[in-house]
C-alpha cells in the first residue's frame, strides 16, 4: 500500500474510534491504551477540551477587553468630562472648586464601593438592598458571576459598576455648585451613595432586587445602563438640593455666565464619547447587544442636538454653542435607559424629543419657579432620565432585546411596540421609586449634614470665590 | 510735555499703531479695557437667561510726547482711529510734571 492510503486508513479508524469514544468520554476518564489507536484517541480527546478552553478564553478575551475599556470610558466622562463640563459654566472664581468635586468623588466613592459600595448593590440580599458578603471585595475574584456577566472577570463588572457609582453623585454637584461647603459635599455624598443610589442600583440591577427585569424582579424596570439608577435620582436629588440650599448670593439679578464655554464644549465632546462605554458597556459584552447599544446612544444624543437647538433657534433667532452640547448631553441621558432596548430610528425619536423638552424646563420652567439649579442637574438629567425611561417603555423590542422570556426560551412582547403596553406602567413604577427615594433619602441627609456642620459657606466666601476660600487656590495665573 | 490718552476701537489698532509709527512715534502703552460712552451694549444669551453686556471691549493707548509733536500726533490718531461708527471713542490730553527714562535717569523731553 502507498503512504496516503495507509495514512487515510488510519485517519478513518481513528475518526471511527473517536465517534464511538466521546459515547462514553464524558463518564470515563479514558486511560492510555496500549495500542496505537487509543492513545490517537486519547489525544484527540485533549485536544478538543483545550480547543473548548480555548474557544472559551477568546471569548472571554474579547468581552474583558470591551468591559475594560468601557470602565475606562466612563471614568472618563467623569474627569475631565464632567469637570470641564461644568467648570466651564461656572465663574472663574469657582472653576476649580467645581472640577474638585468631580475629581474627589473619584477617590471617595472608589473606597466607598471597593469597602461595601458593591456588596449593597450586587450581592444578594433583599429585594431593597444587597448583603455585606462583598465587603472589602471578599469573594470578588477573577472567575466570572454568570447571573450578572458570564464571560467576564467579577473584578471587571465591579470596576465597570463603580464609575457608574462615582458619576451619579458628581452630577448632583451642578445644582449646588459655587455655594456647597467641600466638607458637608463629602460627608453628604458619602450618606447619599449609601441611602439613594446603593438601594436603587439593588433594585434595578442587583440578584433579588425589587425592578430588576433580567433576574425576575416583581415590578420589571426595564433601565439598560441607568436612566433611573443614575440621572433620576441624581436630577431629582439636585432639585431638592437646589430648593433647600437656597439661591446663590446675586441670583437672578446678578449676571452669572459661564466664564469658559469653550471648556464644557470639550467636556461635552467627552461625555458623549465615553457615553459609548456607559450604554454599550452595559451589554456586558462584546456581541451585537453592544452595537446595537452603542448606535442607539450615538444616534440619541445626535437627535437631541437637533431637536434642541430648533427649539433654540425658533425661540431666540440665534442657535448656541452651549445650547447645542447641552442638547447632546440631555439626548444622552433620555437614550441611557434605553440604549439596549430599542432600534436605530426609536433612539433618533427619544433624543429629538428629550433635547425639546429639556430646552423648555431649562429655558422656562426654571425661571418660572425660580429654583436655583445652577447648572441644570434637574432639567437635563432628572427630566431627561425620566422622558427616557417612560419611552422605554414605548419603544423596548424583543427584536433588539429578548429579554422576557418563557420557560421554553420563547421571547415575549417588552414594550409597548411589541404590545406590551403595561410595561409603560412598570416603568411608572420604577421611575416612581426613583423619583421617592431621591426626594426622601436627600431630605434627610441635607438635614443630618446642615445640622452637623452646615451646608453652605458663609456669604463672604461665597462672594469671594470657593477656589480661593475653600481650596487656597486661583485657577488662572496667567500675568505669572 | 503731553499726555495723549485714546480710548479706540479695538480693530483699529494696528493700523493706529502703524500711523503712529510711520510718523516716528516709538514710545506708547496699550491696554485692553471695558467702557462705554453712549454706544449701547448687547445681549448674550445662556441657556435661556440674558445678559446686557454694555461695557465693550475697546483699546486705550497712552503716549507721552514733546509739546510741539501734539498737534500732529493728533491728527493722525483722528485719522487711524476714526470709522464714522459710533463707538469710535475719544481721545484725552493731558500736562505731563515730569518724564524719566528709567536706564540712565534722563529727564525732561531727552527722556520721550
Amino acid at each position: 500500500m502507498s503512504c496516503r492510503t495507509v495514512r487515510r486508513t488510519a485517519l478513518y479508524m481513528i475518526l471511527v474510534l473517536s465517534l464511538a469514544g466521546t459515547a462514553w468520554a464524558q463518564s470515563v476518564v479514558p486511560a492510555p491504551a496500549p495500542n496505537s489507536a487509543g492513545a490517537a484517541l486519547a489525544a484527540l480527546q485533549e485536544k478538543t477540551q483545550e480547543l473548548e478552553k480555548a474557544v472559551a478564553n477568546a471569548k472571554s478575551a474579547g468581552d474583558n477587553a470591551w468591559m475594560l475599556v468601557s470602565s475606562a470610558l466612563v471614568l472618563l466622562m467623569i474627569g475631565p468630562g464632567l469637570a470641564l463640563f461644568y467648570g466651564g459654566l461656572v465663574r472663574k472664581k469657582n472653576v476649580l472648586s467645581t472640577m474638585m468635586q468631580s475629581f474627589a468623588l473619584m477617590a471617595l466613592v472608589t473606597v466607598l464601593w471597593a469597602l461595601f459600595g458593591y456588596s449593597l448593590c450586587f450581592h444578594s440580599g433583599n429585594h431593597f438592598i444587597g448583603g455585606m458578603g462583598y465587603s472589602f471585595l471578599r469573594h470578588v475574584g477573577l472567575t466570572p458571576d454568570p447571573d450578572y456577566a458570564a464571560t467576564i472577570p467579577q473584578q471587571t463588572f465591579m470596576i465597570f459598576q463603580m464609575m457608574f457609582a462615582i458619576i451619579t453623585p458628581a452630577l448632583i454637584t451642578g445644582a449646588f455648585a459655587e455655594r456647597m461647603k467641600f466638607s458637608a459635599m463629602v460627608l453628604f455624598m458619602t450618606l447619599w451613595t449609601i441611602l439613594v443610589y446603593d438601594p436603587m442600583a439593588h433594585m434595578v440591577w442587583g440578584k433579588g432586587g425589587f425592578l430588576n427585569a433580567s433576574l425576575g424582579g416583581a415590578v420589571p424596570t426595564l433601565d439598560f445602563a441607568g436612566g433611573t439608577v443614575v440621572h433620576i435620582t441624581s436630577g431629582v436629588s439636585a432639585l431638592v438640593c437646589a430648593l433647600y440650599l437656597g439661591k446663590r448670593v446675586g441670583y437672578p439679578h446678578e449676571p452669572m455666565p459661564p466664564h469658559n464655554v469653550v471648556l464644557s464644549v470639550i467636556g461635552a465632546c467627552l461625555l458623549w464619547v465615553g457615553w459609548f462605554g456607559f450604554n454599550a458597556g452595559s451589554a456586558l459584552n462584546a456581541g451585537t447587544l453592544a452595537t446595537s447599544a452603542f448606535v442607539a446612544t450615538h444616534l440619541g444624543a445626535a437627535g437631541a442636538t437637533i431637536g434642541w437647538l430648533v427649539a433654540e433657534w425658533l425661540r431666540t433667532g440665534k442657535p448656541s454653542v452651549l445650547g447645542a452640547v447641552s442638547g447632546a448631553v440631555a439626548g444622552l441621558v433620555a437614550i441611557t435607559p434605553a440604549s439596549g432596548f430599542v432600534a436605530p430610528m426609536p433612539a433618533l425619536v427619544i433624543g429629538l424629543i428629550a433635547g425639546a423638552v429639556c430646552y423648555f424646563m431649562v429655558v422656562k420652567v426654571k425661571p418660572l419657579f425660580g429654583y436655583d439649579d445652577s447648572l441644570d442637574a434637574f432639567g437635563v438629567h432628572g427630566i431627561g432620565g425620566t422622558v427616557g425611561a417612560l419611552l422605554t417603555g414605548v419603544f423596548a423590542t424583543s427584536v433588539i432585546n429578548p429579554i422576557f422570556q418563557d420557560n421554553k426560551g420563547h421571547a415575549l412582547a417588552v414594550g409597548m411596540v411589541d404590545g406590551n403596553a403595561h410595561q409603560l406602567l412598570n416603568q411608572m413604577v420604577g421611575v416612581g421609586i426613583a423619583w421617592g427615594l431621591a426626594i426622601v433619602g436627600t431630605l434627610i441627609i441635607l438635614k443630618i449634614v446642615d445640622s452637623v456642620i452646615g451646608l453652605r459657606v458663609s456669604p463672604e466666601q461665597e462672594v469671594q470665590g470657593l477656589d480661593l476660600s475653600l481650596h487656597g487656590e486661583e485657577a488662572y495665573n496667567l500675568e505669572a | 510735555m503731553k499726555k495723549v490718552e485714546a480710548i479706540i476701537q479695538t480693530s483699529r489698532l494696528t493700523p493706529v499703531k502703524d500711523a503712529l509709527q510711520e510718523i516716528g512715534i516709538d514710545g506708547m502703552t496699550v491696554s485692553e479695557v471695558r467702557g462705554h460712552g453712549r454706544q449701547k451694549g448687547h445681549t448674550e444669551i445662556y441657556r435661556g437667561n440674558e445678559y446686557t453686556v454694555d461695557l465693550l471691549p475697546k483699546i486705550k493707548i497712552e503716549i507721552v510726547l514733546p509739546d510741539d509733536r501734539l498737534e500732529q500726533v493728533l491728527d493722525t490718531l483722528l485719522q487711524a482711529a476714526k470709522t464714522g461708527k459710533i463707538g469710535d471713542g475719544k481721545i484725552f490730553v493731558y500736562n505731563v510734571e515730569e518724564a524719566i527714562r528709567i536706564r540712565n535717569e534722563e529727564r525732561g523731553d531727552l527722556a520721550l
